[in-house]
């Protein structure tokens, strides 16, 4: 596996395993504050994005799973893509979902945000059962997703892009929009909305590029817009879908202070990878899937010394 | 998100739908009607055999101009919207050089060439036709198919390569401007009348038996299906023998990979137009002689049903577009028995219409390469 | 102030969308009078020219903007325009003509309800057909969508020209359940091949009426004749107030439709144009938003086919073949897809030049030089150059110049996909939002390039 042997040393945050490890994240905290009026911006944010803000963090006990996934089978012609998976997220986390190439992780994620139908098994969304329904169904419930290749939409300007996501946007009823004693409403709600896409743009330190259209980003800044993007539909779980993949190691460094952040203020995370080290630096638990199925499911530290996902990375892959 | 995952969800919810209830229903009181219809005498069998034979004449012509339409589809990525002219264009070619051949001599040239534009020279005086002039037909039908692949070369060179890596879309808009100025170029040359362009009266003809009656089968039928049955075989030779055939069929199935695997892409696609352009131009020329008449807009008028015969056959399968060629021609001249007869073409739309909602990947697939 | 201050102003003035709008309008205009005084007419021929070029430019220009709704902005690829702009006029002939026993010459007469009702039946009955379509067809790749719409329109006009449809007799009375109707209709259709005498009040006139603005009119006109135009001005004055009607009504497609695509109902659409798997995703009914806009589109483009034939005489189905249809896209890609302002420049553009265009060229041709008679046909031209004389060649050009207009719009289309094909005001720069989008509390946005300056309101 020579891409992990690459990118381990561009690795942000040369952090022990332990990737609950205060000291970590609170430093990440004050690089995410260094930029002007961070601090400003960061309780905008709470406040706009409704975040909850005394989620039960730090508690070693078993905490609240939003997501929960059950037995969820793909199979494509035959050849069967994803094979009973089965795992829940928890509440506040940062999890990482790692394997090779075609083990099912971004199958996976497509089953779990309704772009896919499983052949078997549930989905369950803060205890709502969510299978078979459709994205958008998906995402209005609070589960927002990235993609794998950035998909920013080209012809549109960053902000249009940023203005497109919040949920509950009255002027997306046509007649609303155009009928002369409702479109004053409309035009009220979305300056309050602009407000809340600038604290998110300046959050993400990509203000400067606001008028920019998204087709002249370059990749790492594609992938900021779109986490501000999935953010701004007020998500409770954000799964993003290699999130670091061609991303430069500052930028990427930058990302996962942001992410670290979020998660601070109680957004929950599922993050697919396949650079193994970044997420065992990062993440509080990793699942690794191989061939469709989930191999382990653990710590950080756990994995590591997993015979097993050592014999699937190390003795398959090499 | 992948094409296959794409699809796979596209098929779950139409399978859903209550509209492929309807088609069952649809289907089922066609054929009640049908049955009852001949038991009672209503319609008769020999006036049924009559419409099949004339829709499986119409259905080879519209596979055979479906071949190339389709390989092009597949290959290059764009429904061409001008592949109807392509037709139009080898018709009149063809037909200019049966008259050129027929009436040399006794008329002007220029009228002859320009297929008697204006009024000044009939096909039926001429003699048009497989059996009162069998030269000047085979050199029409060739000099068709030499036209219109000249032309299809010529268009591409000028006007989709320089294009070639824009979106199937920007193809399909710049194809509908090469059909303007096709048709009406063809308009300006050869006039807008709607000419006779055979001897249909000298047509020699059978009489068919068909238990309570009898059906017509003329000298233009059978050299129709000669034609095209030879030529549909050539292209499954050429496709299934030659190297080149070989990498055509991976390209319409992959042509990223064909051109990492280093088939040479632009020779593959010169040799699509010549295939596919040939094809047409011979259909444009058959389909005149069969039908007899010949104008400016009729290979527009067919283009719509090539293109549901493509659909229905599946996009780069030339067996599909020869089956489903004969499938939308059965239709369009069989519907008649249960629909009004100006509903024909508009009954192969709605099937082609059908299958784009329930099939969109063709009803032959599975096979669909080439 | 600087010179480049003021060169800047004078950029941002060509910038602003109603100054490229106004230039492009009086260019045309101007040329159309100019050659109306090369052809030596009075004020009477100047009226007429200007009234059939704003006719056009008011028809072109509506019926692009609809079409920039389907695919400028939602990336629908419809090309079963012309299939709608039929049913829209068919209904309205259908419900408003005056039943046969008292209309005169037509064999098939309608339903005689007020010309109001029967535009606003053909409006819904645009929309409800796009509705039909769209239901089954928006789930299609656009290629795929494109020939169901094609055979759409085809199926359309089959129906227009069918004899199952050309008459039929209304019973004197409806019994529906609980109620009976007696509708005044004795034979309706659709007349079949021979299509439909529109012989319902005029509707210039129908709207002048409602407005109580006849009286005024038939002062003006009355004034016009005592004044400039001796005999029988009424038909020209109709001509230019009915041109000056279309041109109320692209006005009217401009607001509706910039305050859709300047809306979140626009910026969902735009994300659907660019790429649904991720409108989806950030939790938009993306399904929804595709009818809807179909809908809206389709009924519009009813409205566009009801104004464009509802003040002709007659209506017969060849007018509806998709070449129309194909007018529509070549004039919707002049100015850009994606832009309302563009579409109107380009129906403008097009209706100008490209569709008017040619005739008045030949006319100014003719005009110039003292011309024979053109040869009847190709045959014929040619034979000239075998004398090395090109004339019978350039007359016959010249009198096929409606043929060849189609051939040079189809030339115009290949060049603009090679060269243009963003369109004169491409690149979708009207800012999809009702609202500024620079940041709240500041009111500059100077010097930033794409700053939304299509987008305020008005």
């Amino acid at each position: 596996m020579s891409e992990t042997d690459e990118s381990a040393p561009s690795a942000s945050t040369p952090v022990d395993d332990a990737a609950t490890d205060d000291a970590q994240t609170d430093g990440d905290d004050a690089a995410g504050e260094a930029p002007a009026d961070g601090s400003a911006s960061e309780t905008g944010l709470n406040e706009a994005m409704g975040s909850e803000a005394d989620f039960p963090s730090g508690s070693d006990g078993e905490r609240y799973a939003p997501l929960e996934v059950e037995g969820l089978r793909k199979e494509f012609g035959g050849i069967v893509a994803v094979d009973d998976v089965s795992f829940d997220v928890e509440e506040g986390t940062l999890t990482g979902l790692i394997g090779p190439n075609g083990a099912g992780k971004s199958t996976t994620f497509n089953l779990i945000t309704g772009m896919l139908n499983p052949d078997e098994g549930a989905v369950r969304f803060n205890g709502e059962d969510v299978t078979g329904l459709q994205p958008h169904e998906v995402a209005n419930r609070g589960l927002a997703r990235t993609f794998q290749i950035a998909r920013e939409l080209e012809e549109m300007t960053v902000l249009e892009n940023m203005m497109l996501a919040p949920k509950g946007q009255v002027g997306e009823s046509l007649w609303r929009s155009i009928m002369p004693m409702t479109r004053g409403a409309v035009r009220e709600q979305e300056t309050e909305q602009l407000e809340r896409v600038w604290e998110v743009l300046d959050f993400f330190e990509i203000d400067h590029l606001a008028q920019e259209y998204a087709g002249n980003l370059s990749g790492g800044q594609r992938k900021l817009l779109e986490m501000a993007r999935a953010l701004l539909t007020d998500p409770d779980v954000l799964l993003l879908d290699e999130p670091f993949a061609g991303v430069n190691p500052s930028l990427e460094k930058r990302l996962l202070e942001h992410v670290h952040e979020l998660r601070e203020q109680g957004y929950t995370f599922l993050i697919v990878e396949h650079d193994m080290d970044l997420i065992m630096n990062n993440c509080e638990r990793v699942i690794v899937m191989h061939q469709g199925r989930i191999l382990k499911d653990g710590t950080p530290t756990e994995i590591k010394e997993s015979e097993e996902v050592i014999e699937a990375y190390l003795g398959g892959e090499v | 998100m992948s094409v296959s995952e794409t699809y796979v969800r596209y098929r779950r919810t139409l399978s859903e739908e209550p509209l492929a209830i309807g088609v069952l229903l649809v289907a089922l009181w066609m054929a009640w009607s049908l049955v009852s219809g001949l038991l009672t005498g209503g319609i008769q069998i020999s006036s049924l055999a009559s419409l099949i034979w004339d829709g499986l004449l119409r259905g080879l012509i519209i596979g055979l101009a479906g071949i190339g339409l389709s390989m092009t589809y597949s290959i290059l990525n764009f429904a061409n919207f001008a592949h109807g002219d392509y037709l139009t264009t080898g018709a009149f070619a063809g037909m200019g050089t049966s008259y050129l051949v027929a009436g040399i001599g006794e008329n002007s040239v220029g009228a002859l060439l320009l297929v008697g534009a204006g009024g000044s020279v009939f096909g039926g005086a001429l003699g048009i036709g497989v059996t009162t002039a069998p030269i000047a037909v085979v050199l029409g039908a060739l000099l068709a198919g030499i036209v219109t692949i000249a032309l299809a070369l010529a268009i591409d060179r000028f006007v989709y390569r320089p294009i070639r890596d824009e979106s199937g879309i920007a193809l399909l808009i710049t194809s509908i401007g090469v059909a303007f100025a096709l048709r009406y170029l063809l308009q300006f040359v050869y006039g807008a009348g709607v000419r006779g362009t055979t001897a249909a009266g000298s047509v020699p003809r059978v009489n068919v038996p068909a238990i309570d009656g009898t059906f017509r089968v003329t000298a233009h039928d059978i050299s129709l299906v000669v034609v095209a049955g030879g030529l549909m075989l050539g292209v499954h030779l050429l496709l299934q023998r030659t190297k080149l055939g070989k990498a055509m069929r991976a390209m319409s199935d992959n042509e990223d990979l064909a051109r990492i695997t280093g088939i040479p892409t632009e020779r593959v696609i010169r040799t699509t137009w010549i295939v596919g352009a040939g094809l047409t131009g011979v259909a444009g020329y058959m389909f005149v002689l069969w039908k007899g008449t010949l104008g400016f807009n009729d290979g527009w008028l067919l283009l719509l049903l090539v293109f549901a015969a493509v659909i229905l056959g599946g996009i780069g399968s030339i067996y599909g577009a020869i089956g489903g060629g004969i499938i939308i021609g059965l239709t369009a001249s069989v519907s008649v028995v249960w629909i009004p007869s100006e509903f024909g073409r508009a009954a192969a739309f709605l099937v082609m219409i059908v299958i784009l909602l329930f099939k969109p990947e063709g009803i032959f697939s599975g096979r669909t390469t080439a | 102030m600087s010179a480049t201050d003021i060169r800047g102003r004078i950029e941002g003035l060509f910038e602003r969308d109603v100054t490229l709008v106004l230039a492009v309008l009086g260019t045309l205009y101007l040329a159309y009078i100019l050659a109306g005084v090369a052809f030596g007419y009075g004020l009477r021929g100047q009226l007429n020219s200007v009234a059939n070029l704003t006719f056009y430019i008011g028809v072109f220009g509506m019926l692009a903007l609809a079409l920039n709704l389907h695919w400028g902005y939602t990336g629908l690829f419809n090309i079963g325009i012309v299939g709608f702009m039929g049913i829209g006029i068919y209904v309205t002939a259908l419900v408003s003509k005056p039943p046969v026993a008292e209309g005169g010459a037509a064999q098939v007469g309608g339903f005689g309800l007020p010309l109001s009702v029967g535009i606003a039946a053909g409006v819904i009955a645009a929309g409800l057909f796009g509705l039909l379509v769209a239901l089954p067809a928006l789930r299609l790749r656009a290629d795929y969508l494109a020939i169901v719409t094609v055979a759409f329109s085809e199926i359309v006009r089959f129906t227009m020209m069918s004899r199952t449809f050309q008459t039929f007799t209304v019973p004197d009375t409806i019994d529906l359940w609980l109620f009976t109707f007696d509708p005044t209709a004795d034979t309706v259709g659709l007349g079949g091949g021979g299509g439909l005498i529109l012989n319902y009040a005029d509707p210039l006139e129908a709207l002048l009426r409602s407005l109580f603005l006849w009286e005024p009119y038939l002062g003006v006109v009355a004034f016009v004749e005592r004044n400039y135009i001796p005999n029988n001005p009424k038909p020209v004055i109709d001509g230019v107030a009915y041109g000056i009607l279309l041109l109320v009504g692209v006005g009217l497609f401009y607001v509706l439709l910039s305050r859709t695509g300047k809306s979140p109902f626009g910026r969902v659409l735009k994300a659907i144009r660019e790429d649904e798997d991720v409108a989806n995703a950030l939790g938009k009914d993306t399904d929804r938003f595709k009818l809807t806009a179909f809908v809206l589109g389709s009924a519009l483009m009813g409205l566009g086919g009801i104004l464009w034939y509802s003040s002709r005489g007659s209506i017969t189905p060849p007018s509806f073949r998709p070449n129309i249809t194909f007018f529509i896209w070549i004039a919707l890609i002049i100015g850009g897809a994606g832009s309302n302002t563009g579409s109107f420049l380009g129906g403008a553009i097009f209706a100008g030049l490209l569709y008017e265009g040619p005739r008045y060229f030949k006319n100014l041709v003719e005009t110039a030089f003292e011309l024979g008679d053109a040869p009847r046909n190709f045959g014929e031209a040619m034979a000239g150059f075998a004398s090395l004389d090109p004339m019978p060649f350039v007359l016959y050009t010249l009198d096929s110049v409606s043929q060849l207009r189609l051939v040079i719009m189809g030339v115009v289309l290949i060049w603009l996909m090679h060269n243009r094909p963003e369109g004169l005001l491409g690149h979708r720069k009207e800012t999809a939002s009702s609202v500024d989008l620079a940041r709240p509390g500041t009111d500059e946005a100077p010097g930033k390039p794409a700053a939304a300056d299509g987008g305020e309101e008005r």
